[in-house]
């Protein structure tokens, strides 16, 4: 071999290093992502954080009203509204993406259970900041409100009371919170109107890229968000049962249509369906699924394919939650087995997610980082 | 026999291709501890974990606070000495011995070209890498013919298992794991679109992969076939490293081993080139005398280096000892060349339970583990038997009587299903953390014909 070919190939194995992947340009696998991508973004991403602004707004000005005329019927106003902003925020949450990640939107809006020592410590101090520190995440959002709308008293009589008597400081840490959701959405939606086009065009499969994101975050809010925090903390699976650990633990009687609506957005949002229009169905991970899914192995003859056993996991998570009482609290305090065994349907649709989904989408999951061989 | 083989081991060389390899081979290892410690791997693969997996028989290699950084530092500077052959036997055998520490400190990192760097490190201390071109050298003297031809035959044990345990059904039948990998890789310029998305393409690569590994050490060692065989080598593992960016240094390692093959002519100009470059004066003449006996004079250099061998061999060779599906077990996998074979997925949660009380409480992976040891650990039995041992230990500091762990494990090989991996009803902390079959691994029913 002549020495100089060798010191052409040396160049070549050093350009090499320098070799990356593009993340922005439109390739695929055969299988059309930005298709996926456009029908997550345009037709339930953005449509449902549209719903839940417009369900927030009402939210705020049942509070705007109730700040004008305290009475029973405008505090019951704004405890409806609640509820209705409440089950529209559950459809958002598994996306805690961009401009969300950054604010920790998803943390300022439902951390619970809400902390009572520092929001009662927040509404008789001036200058409450409740950005700068990780520790005021439990004391804002739909939890605090709760607190605030349901938890001041045994009766709406009672709540109204202590409304009247303390010289609006209580209801001028409602209104201050209520604004900063308020705020906070309206950033969020910005970023999606602003970023929605490069969203969609990001069909790589590098850590950064969309579909990495939202399948990782989904993954994510299936596990923690739905899994964990609605049922299997309460439920004690880790340690001793926590029933004032329910979401919505004041109101008490929605825990289980919060859940719902949970699961219910998490299917959807699998199969790609629209946001408010349940007939129609649009591209998902569902449809990216079925297309790479070929499994031929041979104890697999009778397997019904991934997609579909996902779907099962998700109708049978459904059926078991359907079996509970409306308030969580109560459910586990009277039979927490009920409670154990919805666990366990939904801890099925995780490992799917988590082992095969992930694993058969190619996608990593994104939060390591070492050599592999 | 005895004659010839007494005959071979009489064969001279002249001294250019080991010089040249220990240059090469530090200058790499220095590269790879600086591009480790740049992307910040000290700290999140040893310092920031509070528990970590160890090696049978070597739990009491740890990293050891922040003087794990002098390891590696002291690995740098012993890599260094090597490249400049100052004091090459002391700088060699520390270079093996803090390489391999930093390689036992944790199982979760277990790399095979790690593995390999270990093992080449160990050869080379008996190797008279430093006669020429170096700090050390003194007279020019001839080396003998089997020093180099032990380095080839390390590289060709690696190549001929890589590639023995690539004929299995997963991999040629049904092209995986490449298939679920390569089609991922859609964003590669030109054939990501391409030729990554047609089914024909992974049965090639994986054909192709098998064939290479088997057939590239015999391309090497014959003259009429090297130059085509290293372009081949090179071709191949750059190939890698484009598909599979996390395979890190292993590509260079071998392209670089692999130069091992050539005539001590090239590596003469190689040298001649470098001395060009760096204008070092040739103090002394290109004359080789041939001087048998003050090279190797230790008379136990060639059974030790034999019983390296013989281990070499048989080593990989030890999953046959186990029942049961290896990939799926992975009982004897490690140190086995077995590389880029699996695409293998887990998720596994553990249920620690106080039996005097029968009080229980379920493990939230990340209050013990890094996210990518709570990955590895989803999916290997032995990591989740010493996880569960930690765990149970733990918990009977917190107050726990008569403890005992149960796994809740769901694991995907190959794209299949997933499926449960640990028997739930199995006690692990109860169970021994020893080399023989793990009995509560639940056997995969699908059945993966294979020859290693």
């Amino acid at each position: 071999m002549r020495f100089n070919y060798l010191i052409i190939l040396f160049f070549i194995t050093l350009l090499s290093v320098s070799c990356t992947e593009n993340d922005n340009n439109s390739s695929t696998d055969g299988y059309d992502r930005s298709s996926l991508l456009s029908n997550v973004v345009d037709n339930i991403m953005i449509p449902a954080h549209q719903n839940f602004d417009s369900q927030l707004e009402l939210f705020e000005s049942a509070v705007n009203s109730f700040g004008q005329d305290r009475s029973i019927s405008n505090l019951e106003l704004m405890q409806n509204q609640f509820i209705e902003a409440y089950k529209a925020w559950q459809h958002i949450e598994m996306f805690n993406i961009g401009y969300a990640e950054e604010i920790f939107y998803a943390s300022k809006m439902n951390i619970y259970p809400a902390n009572i020592t520092r929001i009662t410590q927040n509404i008789n101090s001036e200058n409450v900041d409740l950005d700068g520190n990780s520790n005021q995440f439990s004391a804002q959002g739909f939890p605090a409100v709760d607190y605030l709308l349901f938890g001041l008293g045994e009766t709406n009589e009672q709540i109204l009371n202590v409304y009247d008597t303390d010289n609006n400081l209580t209801f001028g840490y409602l209104n201050f919170l209520v604004s900063k959701m308020v705020n906070n959405t309206n950033s969020v939606i910005n970023y999606w109107e602003i970023n929605r086009q490069s969203f969609i065009n990001s069909t790589g499969n590098t850590s950064t890229s969309s579909l990495n994101k939202l399948a990782n975050d989904f993954v994510y809010f299936y596990e923690k968000g739905l899994r964990a925090n609605k049922i299997g903390i309460p439920a004690g699976v880790w340690s001793g049962q926590l029933p004032q650990n329910v979401e919505a633990y004041y109101k008490s009687d929605i825990s289980k249509i919060l859940a719902i609506e949970a699961l219910q957005a998490s299917a959807d949002f699998f199969k790609g369906i629209h946001f408010g229009e349940s007939q129609t169905n649009g591209e998902g991970l569902y449809d990216y699924l079925a297309y790479l899914d070929d499994t031929n192995y041979s104890d697999s003859s009778m397997f019904i394919g991934l997609e579909d056993d996902i779907i099962d996991s998700f109708d049978n998570s459904m059926i078991k939650i359907n079996l509970l009482n409306d308030n969580f609290a109560l459910q586990i305090e009277t039979d927490n087995m009920k409670m154990l065994e919805a666990y366990d349907a939904i801890q099925q649709g995780v490992v799917r997610l988590k082992t095969n989904m992930l694993s058969i989408l190619g996608i990593a999951v994104d939060y390591y980082d070492a050599d592999g061989d | 026999m005895i004659n010839n083989l007494s005959g071979y081991f009489k064969q001279e060389s002249l001294p250019h291709s080991l010089a040249l390899y220990r240059i090469g081979f530090g200058i790499l290892i220095m590269f790879s501890l600086v591009r480790f410690a740049l992307n910040g791997w000290i700290e999140t693969l040893y310092l920031e974990p509070d528990f970590h997996f160890s090696y049978y028989g070597f739990s009491w290699v740890k990293p050891i606070g922040v003087y794990t950084y002098i390891i590696f530092l002291i690995c740098f500077c012993s890599a260094l000495f090597v490249t400049i052959g100052y004091r090459y036997r002391y700088a060699i055998i520390i270079l093996f011995l803090s390489f391999t520490y930093i390689e036992l400190m944790d199982k979760t990192t277990y790399l095979n070209h790690y593995y390999l760097i270990s093992c080449i490190s160990f050869l080379m201390i008996f190797l008279p890498c430093s006669t020429y071109f170096s700090v050390d050298s003194g007279k020019n003297i001839k080396i003998p013919q089997w020093t180099i031809d032990s380095l080839k035959f390390l590289i060709i044990i690696v190549y001929i298992y890589a590639g023995l345990a690539k004929i299995n059904s997963d991999w040629l039948i049904h092209a995986q794991p490449l298939k679920i990998w390569l089609r991922a890789k859609y964003t590669i310029p030109i054939i990501g679109e391409t030729l990554l998305q047609k089914n024909f393409s992974y049965y090639l690569f994986s054909w192709g992969g098998m064939i290479y590994d088997c057939i590239i050490p015999f391309l090497l060692l014959y003259k009429r076939t090297r130059n085509f065989a290293f372009f081949m080598v090179i071709v191949f593992h750059i190939m890698t490293r484009i598909l599979f960016p996390p395979i890190g240094m292993f590509p260079y390692i071998m392209i670089f081993s692999c130069i091992i093959f050539f005539d001590n002519d090239l590596h003469k100009k190689i040298l001649d080139f470098i001395r060009s470059i760096f204008r070092f004066k040739i103090t002394n003449n290109e004359k080789f005398i041939s001087d048998p006996k003050s090279l190797i004079r230790n008379k136990l250099v060639i059974p030790i280096l034999s019983a390296f061998f013989i281990i070499q061999i048989l080593f990989p060779l030890r999953s046959i000892l186990y029942p049961g599906e290896l990939l799926w077990n992975e009982q004897g996998y490690r140190f086995s060349w077995r590389v880029m074979l699996i695409e293998k997925t887990g998720y596994t949660t553990f249920k620690v339970v106080d039996n005097s009380s029968n009080k229980f409480q379920l493990i939230d992976n990340m209050e013990f583990l890094t996210p990518f040891q709570e990955k590895q650990m989803s999916f290997q039995p032995d990591m989740i038997l010493e996880y569960a041992h930690y765990l149970g230990d733990t918990f009977k500091k917190r107050g726990f009587n008569d403890v005992s762990v149960y796994a809740d494990s769901y694991v995907t090989l190959n794209g299949r299903p997933s499926k449960r991996f640990i028997d739930p009803k199995v006690d692990l902390y109860k169970q021994k953390n020893d080399l023989k079959h793990k009995t509560w691994i639940i056997p995969i029913k699908d059945e993966i014909k294979s020859l290693l």
